[in-house]
Formats: structure tokens, C-alpha cells, sequence
């Protein structure tokens, strides 16, 4: 009994020191937590770093892999020797590990200078909301950045500063390379089938029941993991609804409907291939990597997916693989999925603003896409004149170039709210295997779309 | 020369406290405090970083009534079945077997039923997910024998992704299970055999007369250490389908990663968390009642 006591009180006593102690967030040191980060003027802007006295920079980046990697490492000793002034102490880690450090780093007192962020919503969005962020309007007036970039791509790194409107506003970041979803096909299949690449929407459903018909399984997709259906749903989306909608709707901005006649044709679309076993027989079982892997093996004639796999696929299919951006959409123009690389922005607390800007500056100059380009990467800017002159790279180069500047680069259904990639990717597997109808499953992206932007 | 009395030190009350300091200071540093301070947090709307809104009990009124909260407990409640109820079966006739039998090279099939508990469980993840592939073995084999219409994508298809799954868990907790039972039986007298073969019982009443009973503790560790293997379930989960196709394999673990670290709804996690340790506690209460009153 007396143990109990004994031990009872210790529990409660120290239970109780517990729970009176501060509350989780308030002893860390937060910046303004009014909300809206701020920057400075273009005219309170230093842009000659000679001017800037001796400088060590923090830079975080997530650039880990082979070409990326090599880019940033020759861009950084060209940066130094420009500026010799400034040290660049850089430290990268994967995707995910700098995604799940960077809301406790910015949190705290001792921030990088420079720093990838997230667009989404769930990053992006939150840390602007909670002034974390430095506002880089002043220092893209003083650079000229706007002129530098397309509107298109800017956009996918602009938020209002309360963090409620995404799209449009103050910019808090800019990317160095670009990625965008579309239409790998086999020539020799093609061939074979007698057709020629798609011009527009029909021509490419009628190549799919052509493909069909000749015994071939006409599209390959591996949504075991549930992402990946939204890498063809958004290009396909593109061809019934008119992209400003579809833009309001992943940015997760109010005034759009997912439970529109538009939104539900494309959704039937995509419900009527995975009936008809256009996709295989099981999609919704095959994993991303082992559905790229079958392709290259000769599965399938088309496989709708990112830029990012061309290279892999490439390296075993040789020239019979080739890419296009998808057919003009229900605007007449080029529409499809895609963005940039993540965005490099500087922290409210950053103690090299001005510095962390000039590097900003820097390693998204011409040179510097050049450099991109000769490290394997796809620079964000003048895509097109850098493209390789063969390979699929060269298709994926001026896909790219042609959707960003001329048509209009849709971004990432997911970045619409913070549980979207959750229920659009459960949603669309169920569309894709016949447990939920076209409506129901517009209804359930409505849901999620509707309560955020009510709450915002 | 009077034996010295025992020092104050020693005497007081408080002396056996001191020696459990140590271990109970760890314990409290690594457990409980993260506990009460998951508790605290469940008390409160925050994204992890900046300010925190407090909101009282309203992340645990909300899980009430959250179909994705509801369809983990659902699921993490199958999964029992799997990574425990069917362990334990198969387990006890392993064991019984081995106990009786006089097969050569026993030590290698004990040690090839226990291997998957050796092996690392995204290795497990991984291979599962290869033998489950719509292209693999596993309907590979299927297809062989003519069983064309049972080939699916087994973690794709909505029925039978979540026994897919729980499949893995049985194989995994089988050579535990066996294990601990046959730790137990070996305990048993050899003569309580050999008086029951006398008054002329087959292997079959033997084991429900004697092994059966003779285990029963054994029998209750095994299904707390499987109960709470299947309650706590993450990386398999994480691994091999993501919670989906749809929500269909999503679990109470797989939720506290998700709203903590994608939807930085750091206090819905812990509220989840908070409600998976009760329920981890309130079933391993029960099946420690059960056996205790069975004995």
C-alpha cells in the first residue's frame, strides 16, 4: 500500500510539473506568430555581395542525387570564386529528412541562410503563415527575377502573406529546375500498331481501344502506391475542365467545384480505362517502380508519368522511347501536371539575407542553367535552347519549354490542401478499381476541398 | 563483540527507492515523460512548430467521428486475428509436433519457422510485396495450377489487401509463438505423458489433457507480445501499401505518422497515439485476466 502511495504521488506530482510546464510550440522561440513573414524593399535591397564584408553562408538543400548533386557542388565553387568574400557551408540530406527537419529548424533561433522548402500547402503555406519565411518581392524587383522567370512557374511559389491564397501574392522562393507529367510512348509500337503519336484528346483514346483491339495492354500505371494515379489524372483532367479551374483547385483556393460535370467526365474517363483493363489487370497492386520496369521491357504502348523517369528508362529502351506533352486540353492550349524543383527560399531569421539572396540569384542565372543542363539536370529556364540534340531527354526539354512558356504548367493536384494527397490518391485508386462511381469519388475530393477552403 | 545493527541508511524506507533511481530515472526519461508529454500535446492544436491553440478534449471528440480513424481501429482489429489468434494455432500444433516427434534435423526446421523474427521487416516488407505483385510468384504459382481466376494484385484489390497484409504478420509471429510454447512444453514431466498413454489416451486427448493446460502461461505471453506486434503495425503497413487501395489497410500506427508528419496535425497524432496505448493496455488487461482466472 505505502508503495503505491509512494509511488502514486511521484506520478502525480510529476505529472502535474509536466503538464503546467509551458505549452508545445510557445518555449521554442517562434517567429512573429501574428502571421505574414515580411522582406525588404528593393530599395533597402544590397545586391553587390563585395559589399557584404566576410560571410558565412548556411545553405540546406535536398539536391543529393547524382546530377543534381554535381550542379549545385560546380555552382557553388563558381559562386565562391566570384565572390571570394562568402563561404558557402552547404549541407544536404534526402527529401524527406530536410521535409521533416525544416519546420523544427525554422523554429528555432540558429536558421540556415538558404533553404529548400516544400511548395505544398502543408510546408510552404504553413511556414509563411507563421512568418517564418522571408518575403523576396523587394529582392525580385531589384534582380529582376520576374522578368527571368515565366509567370507560370513563379506562381507555383507564391502565397498571400497570411499564407491563405496560394498562387498569387509575395513570392518566398525560386526553383532551379523544372519537372513536368507526360506521354511516353514506344515508337516502334506505334508502328506496329499503325498509328501515329496523338495530336489531340481522341486521337488518343482511339489509339488506346486501337491498342486494345491488337492485344496490347495500351497504358501502364503502378499505383500501389496511390500517387501516381494523380500523374495521369491531371493531364487527362486538362482535357475536360479549363485550367484555371483546375488551378484554383490544386492550389486549394476557394471558388471551385471537384463535383462539376467537367470534373466528373474526366474522372469517368479515367474510371472506363481502368474497366476495360487499359491500365492491366491490376494497377492498383503493381508498384511505380516495377510498372516503369515492366514498360521498358516491352509491357504496354504508352505510360503517362513524370519527366523524371525519362533518363532510367531511357538507359534500356535507347531510342524507341520518346516523350510529348499531352494533346491541347479543353482551352485549346497545352496543359499538364507539373512545376519546378523545389524552391530555394530564406528564412525570416536568416542572418544573411542579403547574401543568401545573391546566391539565390546566382544559381538560377543563364550560366547557372547551363551548368544544370551539363550535369544532366532540366533547368527551369531556357529548356528548350539547352536540350540535348538527341535522346528523350530532348523531347522532355522541349515538352517542358513548350508548356511552360507557351501553354500552361497545371500544378500538383496535391498541393490543394494538406490531406489531399491522401484522399485524391485513395479516391482515385478507387475510381481506378471500380469501388467508388465517378460522382461519389467527386464528392469525397469535394469534401476535402470544400472544409479547407471554408476554414481559410 | 555485538553484531553491528544495520546503518541508518539502510534502514530507512526510502532505501529501496533508491536502488530502482537509476532504472526508474531512465524509464522515466525515455518513457514516461515522452507519454505525459504525448498527453499534453493531444490537448492541443499545433503543426509541430510555432504557437499551439489549446482545444481541450476536441481532437479526441473529433476522432469519434473520423471515418479514417475509425477504419484503423476496424483494420488494426483484423489484424489481431492474423497476427495473433492464427499464430497461436498454427503454433500449438507446431509445437506439439515437435514436442512428440522424433524427426531428424528438428533444430533446422525450428530455426527455419523462426527465421522471419531474425529478419529485418522492410526486408520482409519488400519481398512480400515482390511475392504479392500481380506478376508475381505468387499468382505465378497460382496461374500453374490452373487457379487463374484467384490471381489478383493481391495488395491492390480492395478484399484481399488487408488478409495480404495480415498474412505477412502470421508468418512473421508463428516461430515466436512456436518457440515460446515450446519452451513451455518442454517443462512438462515426461511421466504425465506416460501415466496418460497408460490409462490409454491417443496424441490428440494428450494434448488437450496435458500440453494444452501445461501452457497456459506461455499461451498468455504469446498473445500479449502478438496483440500488441499487431496493434502497434507500422512498417509493414508503410511499406507495402500505404494505408490503401483506398483506406482498406490503413492502421492506428500508420495514422500517427500521417497526421504528425504529412498533415502536421501534431495534436490529432498524439491524440491517436494516446488511444492506441489505451486500447494496447485495456486488451492485454483483458487476455492477462482471462489467463490468470483460467488458471
Amino acid at each position: 500500500m505505502r508503495r503505491r502511495t509512494f509511488l502514486g504521488s511521484t506520478a502525480v506530482a510529476g505529472g502535474l510539473g509536466l503538464l503546467a510546464a509551458c505549452a508545445p510550440g510557445s518555449d521554442s522561440g517562434s517567429g512573429g506568430s501574428d502571421g505574414g513573414g515580411s522582406g525588404p524593399a528593393a530599395g533597402d535591397v544590397e545586391t553587390d555581395p563585395s559589399a557584404m564584408g566576410d560571410v558565412t553562408l548556411k545553405v540546406w538543400d535536398q539536391e543529393v542525387r547524382g546530377a543534381q548533386n554535381d550542379a549545385i557542388e560546380a555552382l557553388i565553387k563558381a559562386f565562391q570564386e566570384d565572390n571570394p568574400n562568402i563561404t558557402v557551408e552547404r549541407v544536404s540530406q534526402s527529401f524527406d529528412d530536410l521535409q521533416q527537419q525544416t519546420g523544427l529548424a525554422l523554429s528555432g533561433n540558429d536558421v540556415p541562410d538558404v533553404l529548400q522548402v516544400n511548395n505544398a500547402r502543408g510546408d510552404m503555406g504553413e511556414f509563411v503563415k507563421a512568418g517564418q519565411l522571408t518575403d523576396l518581392s523587394g529582392y525580385a524587383e531589384a534582380y529582376g527575377w520576374e522578368d527571368r522567370f515565366s509567370d507560370s512557374v513563379l506562381s507555383k511559389a507564391r502565397y498571400s502573406a497570411d499564407g491563405v491564397t496560394f498562387g498569387e501574392g509575395s513570392l518566398w522562393g525560386l526553383p532551379q529546375t523544372g519537372e513536368v507529367c507526360g506521354i511516353y510512348y514506344s515508337a516502334t509500337k506505334l508502328e506496329t500498331l499503325g498509328v501515329e503519336p496523338p495530336t489531340s484528346w481522341d486521337e488518343l483514346f482511339a489509339l488506346v481501344e486501337a491498342a486494345q483491339k491488337a492485344g496490347e495492354q495500351p497504358l501502364v500505371l503502378g499505383n500501389l502506391e496511390q500517387w501516381p494515379a494523380l500523374h495521369v489524372f491531371g493531364p487527362l483532367q486538362a482535357n475536360f475542365v479549363p485550367t484555371d479551374e483546375i488551378t484554383t483547385l490544386a492550389m486549394g483556393n476557394a471558388g471551385a467545384e471537384w463535383t462539376d460535370d467537367p470534373n466528373i467526365q474526366a474522372l469517368t474517363q479515367l474510371a472506363d480505362w481502368g474497366s476495360s483493363g487499359a491500365f492491366g489487370d491490376s494497377p492498383n497492386g503493381l508498384a511505380y517502380d516495377t510498372a516503369w520496369a515492366d514498360y521498358t521491357k516491352g509491357t504496354g504502348v504508352l505510360l503517362i508519368g513524370g519527366s523524371w523517369l525519362g533518363p532510367d528508362m531511357e538507359a534500356v529502351m535507347g531510342d524507341d522511347l520518346r516523350f510529348m506533352a499531352p494533346p491541347a486540353g479543353a482551352d485549346g492550349k497545352v496543359a499538364t501536371t507539373g512545376g519546378t524543383g523545389l524552391p530555394f527560399g530564406i528564412p525570416a531569421k536568416a542572418a544573411n539575407a542579403d547574401a543568401a539572396a545573391a546566391y539565390i540569384d546566382y544559381i538560377t542565372s543563364d550560366t547557372a542553367m547551363e551548368l544544370i543542363a551539363d550535369n544532366g539536370g532540366m533547368p527551369v529556364l531556357r529548356t528548350a535552347e539547352l536540350a540535348p540534340t538527341s535522346g528523350v531527354n530532348k523531347d522532355i526539354y522541349e515538352a517542358f519549354d513548350a508548356v511552360s512558356n507557351d501553354g500552361v504548367l497545371l500544378p500538383y493536384l496535391d498541393y490543394a490542401t494538406p490531406s489531399f494527397a491522401d484522399t485524391a490518391g485513395a479516391a482515385l485508386q478507387e475510381v481506378i478499381g471500380g469501388q467508388a462511381e465517378p460522382a461519389a469519388a467527386a464528392e469525397t475530393l469535394q469534401a476535402d476541398y470544400g472544409e479547407f477552403t471554408a476554414e481559410a | 563483540m555485538a553484531r553491528q545493527r544495520p546503518s541508518a541508511v539502510v534502514r530507512s524506507r526510502a532505501t529501496p527507492y533508491l536502488f530502482i533511481l537509476p532504472a526508474f530515472l531512465v524509464y522515466a526519461a525515455f518513457s514516461l515523460y515522452p507519454l505525459v508529454r504525448a498527453a499534453q500535446f493531444s490537448l492541443f492544436e499545433w503543426p509541430g512548430f510555432g504557437p499551439s491553440t489549446f482545444v481541450g478534449l476536441q481532437n479526441y471528440i473529433d476522432l469519434a467521428s473520423d471515418p479514417d480513424f475509425r477504419a484503423a481501429i476496424g483494420n488494426a482489429l483484423v489484424l489481431i486475428l492474423f497476427y495473433a489468434a492464427l499464430p497461436l494455432v498454427i503454433g500449438l500444433v507446431l509445437a506439439a509436433i515437435f514436442r512428440r516427434g522424433q524427426v531428424r534435423g528438428m533444430g533446422f526446421f525450428r530455426s527455419v519457422i523462426f527465421l522471419p523474427q531474425v529478419i529485418a521487416l522492410v526486408v520482409v516488407a519488400v519481398a512480400w510485396r515482390n511475392i504479392y505483385a500481380p506478376n508475381g510468384p505468387l499468382n505465378q504459382a497460382l496461374r500453374a495450377v490452373g487457379l487463374d481466376e484467384l490471381a489478383r494484385g493481391w495488395l491492390g484489390d480492395p478484399g484481399a489487401a488487408l488478409p495480404a497484409v495480415g498474412f505477412i504478420g502470421t508468418w512473421l509471429e508463428m516461430g515466436l509463438v512456436m518457440l515460446l510454447l515450446l519452451a513451455g512444453m518442454s517443462r512438462i514431466p515426461d511421466d504425465l505423458f506416460e501415466a496418460a498413454r497408460l490409462d490409454g489416451a491417443g496424441p490428440v486427448q494428450e494434448f488437450f489433457a496435458i500440453t494444452l493446460p501445461s501452457v497456459r502461461g506461455e499461451i498468455v505471453v504469446a498473445l500479449v507480445l502478438t496483440i500488441i506486434a499487431a496493434l502497434k503495425t507500422f512498417d509493414l503497413v508503410y511499406l507495402t501499401t500505404s494505408g490503401g487501395p483506398g483506406n482498406a489497410t490503413t492502421v492506428p500506427s500508420y495514422e500517427v505518422y500521417y497526421r504528425a508528419f504529412q498533415l502536421r496535425e501534431v495534436g490529432s497524432a498524439s491524440a491517436v497515439a494516446i488511444v492506441l496505448t489505451l486500447l494496447v493496455f485495456a486488451i492485454n488487461v483483458l487476455v492477462t485476466r482471462i489467463g490468470e482466472r483460467a488458471s
